[in-house]
């Protein structure tokens, strides 16, 4: 167990921090301060130059420096915040009359840390987009879209306060994603942090949170353990590991049941980051449960230049089924290299994450193709709930492409956050945290596939589900559960030799 | 353990360390000529695939034969980066010259950020991928179309890049510009000539590296990184300067990283720190490296 709940002290945060730093946005300031820092010592190496074999040695030792720089800042993506939109008529909304009101100037700001750059960067930009978007759709009058907060400009609890998202790149980092966080409570005031994807800056983000007493809520990070560390601030609408490995089992068994597919063991695959252990920790306890037997389990290190050595571990397994948990650049090479090498089990069936990209389908082609991935949402569902349609046309025209899993959760975490503040009427953490309790959103409230919005003692949402999407055809088509699928799994894998 | 398996990871292993090795090379080149090492190194292995891509998504023209373009596009970088940037700190500190390409690395990298998204891409139906259905079995062992053309390649690169400097007269003026930048003057080279023409084939080679690497590898903006680490650490290990150190050490990283594991058993998880733990062992025996002439 974390920390234990903690109350909020009135005016505990925000202060000090106001003022001392003059410009926060600039990215690869920690690489400044390091190049302003170093000329004293770079004088006494020009010195010690010669002989000539020092030269080398000053090499490593500056390689040694750099390095770990290099492979720590990425480029690019820095931080913005978006223009607001002139306050309209407010709407009417039933307050406590002692309710604290919209704050100064009438703007509510929430921080919304993600990895703009770095091997993340694609997902985080796509949901940064769907945050931005479920932001308009609350600053903007938008009747037509039947979606909690849409109506009306505003937070109308707050006197219409227009809401603004201040973005922090954690470069998929989790010491970056803490300090971001720590910047956006002390420089910029936010009312509350919403986040990180990766599931390792979210622990470290969320506990900057934790010790400020602000409210942090997370949609697209799956560790089962965020919401089992007793922390009092944070809150999680996203299912996590534990309920989607829950889904794949299922989807296993309903293909031994209807196929006679015949599956007994296992490979998992994870990569050696907070999301992929707790993956296959949950995998590994509930496959037990099955009756499926583990053959084995590789662990690889993200971002990897090859992974040869990890598929051909997987091909001595010889298991019926393969469960990888990576990200986007390690799905593609895992099955660029599985076919390079004719690795090739029964099936295969993701923990989400790269496979659920569609950079990853259009990376590998016909190599893509049968492999399924639980998944939070599918296209499909535009065709279920029309309004996950109608807000995928808004998404698309700013972001040029569909609402996939974590755009889409992204944007029923974010109006589900700030329907609570709405509710709250108010600013205060602890209103905010009292409003996000009593959250209870319905079906038709959500874009998900999901019966709505409500958390437990944990402050995970209890009514999140997964579901299991196959590649057919090039895109991500619903097989399981029956009620969303909208096609029938393809199983076996066809042989490597015989795709396009 | 599986001799089938280990003679895999043994062909696996030498493929990519060959991929690894043309990307070294280039690093390796510029540094025994001029002593700079070029952290925009990664960076330019990103163009170079960005320059496949594009011919290929655009012109509909394969990395493969859009190879020269890449490679004269390459050059002309690099020579327009000496030109630049690098003949205009050669007398400076050594951080600044360090920071001029690590900065350049990091604009290079947020600009192909801003211009074509953090998307990841890939080059759609390259040839060599088609060429025999992609693979080629030797025995048990199944080889990668693609890879085995990079290697090929690659092999290639090194052949020319070894008959250029040691055989052509432009070569040997390069070698006595790096022993002794003053004397080569005196001796009415034109060093400034040779740096540019240094920088030029040194970045030449990662374009081919690129250009061959864009047949297998994903492409997206922070692709170098992941290259860049593994190149610091070949050229380190080769010997900062010595163009064969960076092809026995590239051939040496890859076996390394792909056999160890099945070898010795353990987790590919640690393959990374099996690899560096390998250079640490050999630098403290001999720290100028394999081949370094320091």
């Amino acid at each position: 167990m974390g920390p234990g709940p903690r109350p909020h002290v009135p005016g505990e945060r925000g202060t000090a921090g106001t003022g001392e730093r003059v410009d926060a946005e600039i990215y690869g300031g920690e690489g400044i301060t390091v190049a302003v820092r170093r000329p004293t010592v770079a004088v006494r190496w020009e010195d010690t130059m010669r002989p000539r074999h020092a030269l080398g040695w000053n090499v490593l030792a500056i390689l040694g420096l750099l390095v770990p720089m290099l492979a720590a800042i990425a480029g690019g993506a820095g931080v913005s915040a978006q223009d607001a939109t002139p306050i309209a008529t407010p709407a009417p909304v039933v307050c406590p009359p002692d309710a604290a009101g919209a704050p100064e100037g009438g703007v509510v700001r929430v921080g919304g840390i993600l990895p703009l750059s770095g091997t993340a960067a694609t997902v985080g930009n796509d949901e940064r987009a769907a945050l931005q978007l479920a932001v308009d759709l609350v600053n903007q009058d938008r009747g037509e879209v039947p979606l909690p907060l849409a109506a009306g400009a505003g937070l109308t609890g707050l006197g219409g306060a227009q809401v603004e998202l201040i973005f922090a790149d954690s470069q998929g980092q989790a010491e970056v994603g803490q300090s971001e966080a720590t910047r956006l409570i002390e420089d910029q005031q936010v009312a509350a942090l919403f986040g990180a994807y990766n599931s390792a800056v979210t622990r470290t983000a969320s506990a900057a949170a934790e010790r400020a007493g602000i409210p942090f809520l997370n949609a697209e990070s799956s560790s089962p353990d965020l919401t089992e560390q007793g922390y009092y601030w944070f809150f999680r609408t996203s299912p996590h590991d534990g309920t989607f490995s829950e889904g794949i089992y299922d989807y296993i068994e309903s293909l031994n049941a209807n196929q006679n597919a015949g599956i007994k063991t296992v490979s998992l695959l994870y990569e050696d980051t907070d999301f992929g252990v707790n993956s296959a920790e949950a995998l590994t306890a509930q496959a037990q449960e099955r009756g499926l037997t583990i053959a084995g389990e590789v662990r690889h290190a993200t971002g990897a230049s090859s992974l040869t050595a990890e598929v051909q571990a997987l091909q001595q397994q010889g298991a019926d089924v393969m469960i990888p948990s990576s990200y986007t650049t390690d799905a593609i090479l895992t099955i660029q290299t599985a076919r390079q090498l004719g690795y090739l089990p029964k099936t295969i069936v993701a923990q989400d994450a790269g496979y659920a990209d569609p950079a990853f389908i259009q990376a590998v082609g016909g190599g893509a193709e049968g492999i399924a991935t639980r998944s939070a949402f599918s296209p499909d569902i535009f065709e279920v709930k029309p309004v996950a349609g109608q807000v995928n046309e808004l998404y698309r025209a700013v972001a040029g492409k569909d609402l996939y899993d974590v755009p889409a959760r992204g944007f029923t975490g974010m109006l589900t956050l700030l329907d609570a503040i709405n509710r709250a009427c108010s600013t205060d953490p602890e209103a905010i945290h009292q409003a996000l309790v009593e959250t209870n959103l319905g079906e038709a409230d959500t874009i998900m596939p999901w019966t709505g919005v409500t958390f437990d003692e944990n402050q995970q949402n209890e009514l999140g589900r997964g579901i299991i999407v196959q590649v057919q055809g090039g895109q991500y088509r619903t097989v399981f559960p029956q009620e969303f699928a909208v096609a029938e799994p393809i199983f076996p894998l066809a042989p490597w030799d015989q795709r396009p | 353990m599986d001799l089938d398996v280990l003679l895999q990871a043994t062909a696996s292993g030498l493929l990519i360390g060959m991929v690894y090795a043309l990307i070294s090379v280039g690093l390796t080149l510029i540094f025994g000529l001029m002593e700079i090492v070029n952290f925009a190194h990664g960076e330019f292995l990103m163009l170079a695939m960005y320059a496949a891509f594009w011919g290929s998504s655009l012109a509909s023209l394969d990395p493969m034969v859009s190879l020269p373009a890449t490679v004269g596009l390459l050059f002309l970088l690099g020579v327009l980066t000496y030109r630049g940037i690098i003949s205009r700190i050669l007398n400076a500190p050594m951080l600044a010259q360090i920071f001029a390409t690590f900065g350049l690395g990091l604009f290079l990298r947020g600009l192909a950020q801003f211009f074509w998204s953090p998307d990841f891409r890939s080059v759609q139906n390259p040839f060599l991928a088609g060429l025999f259905g992609g693979s080629v079995n030797v025995g048990t062992v199944s080889l990668g179309v693609p890879q085995v053309a990079a290697a090929l390649l690659a092999g290639v690169a090194f052949l020319g890049l070894y008959l250029f400097i040691d055989r052509s007269r432009t070569g040997l003026a390069l070698q006595a510009v790096a022993e002794d930048r003053a004397t080569a003057t005196l001796m009415g080279i034109n060093s400034d000539r040779m740096f540019a023409l240094g920088w030029g084939l040194g970045v030449a080679c990662v374009g081919v590296a690129g250009a061959v690497l864009a047949t297998f590898y994903y492409i997206y903006p922070a692709v170098g990184v992941v290259f860049a680490l593994i190149a610091y650490i070949t050229v380190a290990l080769g010997g900062f300067g010595s163009v064969p150190g960076a092809l026995v050490a590239g051939l040496l990283v890859g076996l390394v990283e792909v056999v160890s594991p099945t070898l010795f058993g353990f987790s590919p998880a640690y393959k990374y720190a099996v690899v560096f733990g390998f250079y640490l062992a050999v630098v403290l025996v001999r720290p100028q490296g394999l081949f370094g002439r320091f």
